[in-house]
């Protein structure tokens, strides 16, 4: 049999006792499923919450910190609103090649998949560099004081994500053209498209706190 | 440390070795013992109790391990070439800070705390997943064990409390290796940030550490009083809310600090709000044993020894709660008895208990019931004789972590009594030390359910094979050995040669995917290598971040790569969805 019913032991036994024990048998079960049906989805779901709590206590270091003082920013003008924003866009604009990939993976169509993922690094590689500019203009050294401190904190935080979710898409997206290949490579696609979705979407807030706090 | 506090005015060891002792003891017990062996527990048992061939991810389960143990061993190593940490196990600054903590102690202890926290996170990853994804057909989440459920409770606790004590320990060493700022209370840091790091982290974790061994005694209770758990889904939501109040807890550890006298209101209430679901539970144990027919051996002894120790430590608990006690008592011996009797009530009276329980299983073997039960008797005196004292110590004024005390405070002996009642506890442990090498050689053969019990462990052979169960089981009810057998019974159409897992739905366990697992590599043991050189070098020169992290790139990435038979193997059972 091939789903999940309660047949009681009399019951199956009756009548012939010759009859075979009725196994659930489960052959015909796929080898690899989306979304929450596949495993990569809980860790990838459970690496979410942890970095997502991991940014959520940095921030509210930011505002421990800041309700200690009036001050704030401490002896330091603002960061600069330029790079911080382009880079912004960019991240956001990178979720619509990121769909796409995600939407390839989904339909297992492999060349597109692999398209979609390399139009995703060249946006990596925008934002990364980016990012450097970023850093220059924060206007505070991390040695400074306990305000450069933590958003020198806050910035690495986030640039480390971006790096690494960079090496995984690179990594995939290199496996994709080489081989070896099998199906359940799509599913790997789907979940780091929902990473990266989490990596750009966690950047709204963090902007928030640098770059809007300091000026409220 | 017992030896050394014996006698007023002793010179057995130094303030300097006294200092690196008790740091090394809190900090073992609860970062390299409490909370690891929990999860270790979780991770031979869960699979056996929810009829899985495997944890989720045993390779990154591999990684965690090896991630611990080299954790482990640096703080070890540092500590047996004298440059132990000497800060206590919670490192407050400006103690642990820059200015007054020059050597390396503190950046090896910072440094322990991202290799057993990294393995902790990721082990909850793998738990989380096994529960969620691995559970045998017909295992819905209304029929899983309460042990089971006390595993995913506590692995969702971990995802949200480690993050906040990796973020401080990695302040910590950024303050005092790259000149940060954020506990300088000149550059506008605040010592107080620590504390709330820490203890946002720190009460969650005294859960962390409770409730599994509260699934474990609702495994041992049922089968020792011969009928199902009273109150199954009161126990459950129990589990829940004591999950969700311990976060809102933590700052009744910082009752002698300047916060505000309303904060410490709210935190006095919300300890003492705890004591529901405890209540709850403790309830329902007793209905159970009450309405039951009692088998009193060993792992029910524990379970009772548990009852009383821990309804101590929670009245000396509900005693803390209040902010005018606890100011009078902050950083004496009391703290040390309470702590004590909350630790080892909780979590060790039930480990003991769950040792004598599963050793049968674990090696095929029962362990000796008379020993069994003069270890009991001697551990609960000598728990007792070592710890009570200690309340009425701390209600003299005798303050912790002191190294020595003169003669004539009136605390001579009291402090004598507990040295001899340490003695009996290392008595207890060495008998069952005994115990565990005799039976695992010539104890009495278990077979496959020694106590009669109802759970899917006991359906497999003892020791299980590799593989767990030979057939999957199919399950019917919630305690499925109890229960009038039903059909279809086990599951069929898993390729034999190879690793393919079976996976259910989340909520209702129907058969899902046939995944093929992978195969041993040396890789997560090499990435864990390369992971420990990135965390000792970091404590050397900051750069060490950055060229150590190629080697862990490199690692990973060789882990993930497919090798050319693993593909073909996967190609050739693949069947899209």
């Amino acid at each position: 049999m091939t789903e999940l019913r309660r047949v009681p032991q009399q019951a199956a036994s009756d009548g012939n006792d010759a009859s075979p024990a009725l196994m659930l048998d489960v052959r015909h079960l796929p080898s690899f499923g989306f979304g929450h049906r596949s495993l990569m989805w809980w860790s990838t779901v459970c690496l979410m919450l942890i970095e997502g709590t991991v940014f959520a206590i940095a921030a509210m270091t930011y505002f421990y910190l800041r309700s200690l003082t009036v001050h704030w920013p401490l002896n330091a003008a603002p960061p600069a609103l330029v790079w911080g924003s382009a880079n912004t866009a960019v991240l956001m604009l990178s979720m619509w090649p990121n769909q796409l990939a995600k939407r390839a993976a989904d339909r297992q169509d492999r060349v597109r998949s692999r398209l979609w993922l390399s139009v995703c690094l060249l946006f990596a590689v925008v934002f990364l560099v980016l990012r450097g500019f970023e850093f220059a203009a924060l206007n505070v050294t991390w040695y400074a004081n306990a305000y450069g401190s933590v958003v020198w904190l806050l910035l690495g935080l986030h640039t480390t994500h971006l790096i690494t979710d960079t090496v995984d898409t690179a990594v995939l997206a290199v496996l994709l053209f080489t081989g070896p290949f099998e199906g359940k490579r799509f599913v790997d696609v789907s979940e780091n498209a929902l990473y990266w979705y989490f990596v750009v979407l966690s950047w709204l807030p963090i902007y928030a706190v640098l770059y809007v706090a300091p000026r409220l | 440390m017992r030896l050394q506090l014996a006698q007023p005015g002793n010179r057995l060891v130094g303030p300097e070795l006294y200092n690196q002792l008790f740091t090394i003891h809190g900090t073992t017990m609860m970062f390299l013992f409490a909370v690891p062996i929990m999860q270790a527990v979780a991770t031979w048992l869960v699979p056996l109790m929810i009829g899985a061939r495997s944890v989720a991810f045993p390779r990154m389960n591999a990684y965690a391990y090896w991630v611990f143990v080299f954790g482990g061993l640096t703080l070890y190593v540092a500590f047996l070439l004298g440059a132990g940490p000497d800060a206590g196990w919670f490192s407050y600054v400006p103690l642990a800070g820059p200015d007054y903590s020059t050597g390396k102690g503190v950046d090896i202890w910072a440094q322990m705390i991202t290799f057993t926290e990294l393995s902790a996170l990721l082990e909850a990853v793998v738990l989380i997943t096994t529960i969620f994804k691995l559970r045998s057909p017909g295992m819905s989440l209304n029929r899983m064990p309460l042990f089971v459920w006390a595993t995913l409770v506590t692995q969702f606790m971990v995802l949200f409390a480690m993050p906040a004590v990796m973020l401080g320990s990695t302040a910590l060493i950024l303050d005092r290796l790259v000149g940060t700022h954020f506990y300088n209370a000149a550059r506008g840091g605040d010592v107080l940030l620590w504390q709330h790091l820490f203890w946002f982290f720190g009460h969650p974790e005294v859960y962390l550490i409770f409730i599994p061994p509260l699934g474990i005694l609702s495994s041992i209770i049922p089968v020792f009083a011969r009928r199902p758990i009273f109150g199954y889904p009161a126990m459950v939501l129990a589990l829940i809310m004591t999950a969700f109040l311990a976060f809102g807890l933590w700052v009744h550890h910082m009752f002698a600090t300047s916060i505000p006298a309303l904060g410490k209101s709210f935190f006095t209430a919300a300890s003492l709000m705890i004591a529901i679901p405890s209540g709850v539970q403790i309830f329902c144990w007793l209905a159970t044993l009450w309405s039951g027919r009692l088998n009193l051996k060993t792992p029910l002894w524990f379970t009772l020894g548990f009852f009383f120790i821990l309804v101590l430590g929670g009245m000396t608990g509900v005693m803390l709660s209040s902010v005018s006690l606890d100011l009078q008592v902050h950083d004496t011996y009391f703290v040390v008895a309470h702590l004590h009797y909350v630790l080892l009530g909780g979590a060790v009276f039930p480990l003991f208990g769950a040792f004598y329980y599963w050793f049968p299983k674990a090696t095929g073997r029962l362990m000796s019931e008379m020993l069994g039960r003069i270890q009991f008797w001697l551990f609960f005196i000598g728990f007792n004789v070592t710890f009570f004292p200690m309340h009425l110590l701390g209600l003299l004024g005798m303050p912790r972590r002191v190294w020595t005390y003169p003669h004539g405070m009136g605390w001579d002996s009291m402090n004598m009594t507990a040295t001899i009642g340490a003695w009996t506890l290392g008595l207890s442990v060495l008998i069952f030390v005994v115990n565990v090498i005799r039976s695992y050689r010539h104890g009495e053969l278990a077979g496959s359910d020694p106590w009669g019990a109802g759970t899917l462990e006991w359906s497999t052979t003892s020791p299980p094979p590799p593989h767990n169960f030979d057939a999957l089981p199919v399950v019917h009810g919630r305690d499925p050995l109890w229960e009038p057998g039903a059909q279809p019974a086990y599951v069929s159409g898993l390729a034999a040669e190879s690793r393919e897992v079976l996976s259910t739905t989340a909520l209702d366990a129907l058969p899902d995917l046939r995944l093929l697992f992978p195969s041993p590599s040396i890789w997560p043991f090499i990435s864990a290598v390369a992971t420990t050189v990135l965390f000792i070098g970091s404590i050397f020169s900051p750069w060490a971040v950055v060229w150590g992290s190629v080697p862990v790139a490199v690692a990973l990435i060789g882990w993930f790569w497919p090798t050319r038979a693993q593909n073909r193997r996967a190609v050739q059972l693949e069947q899209r969805p």
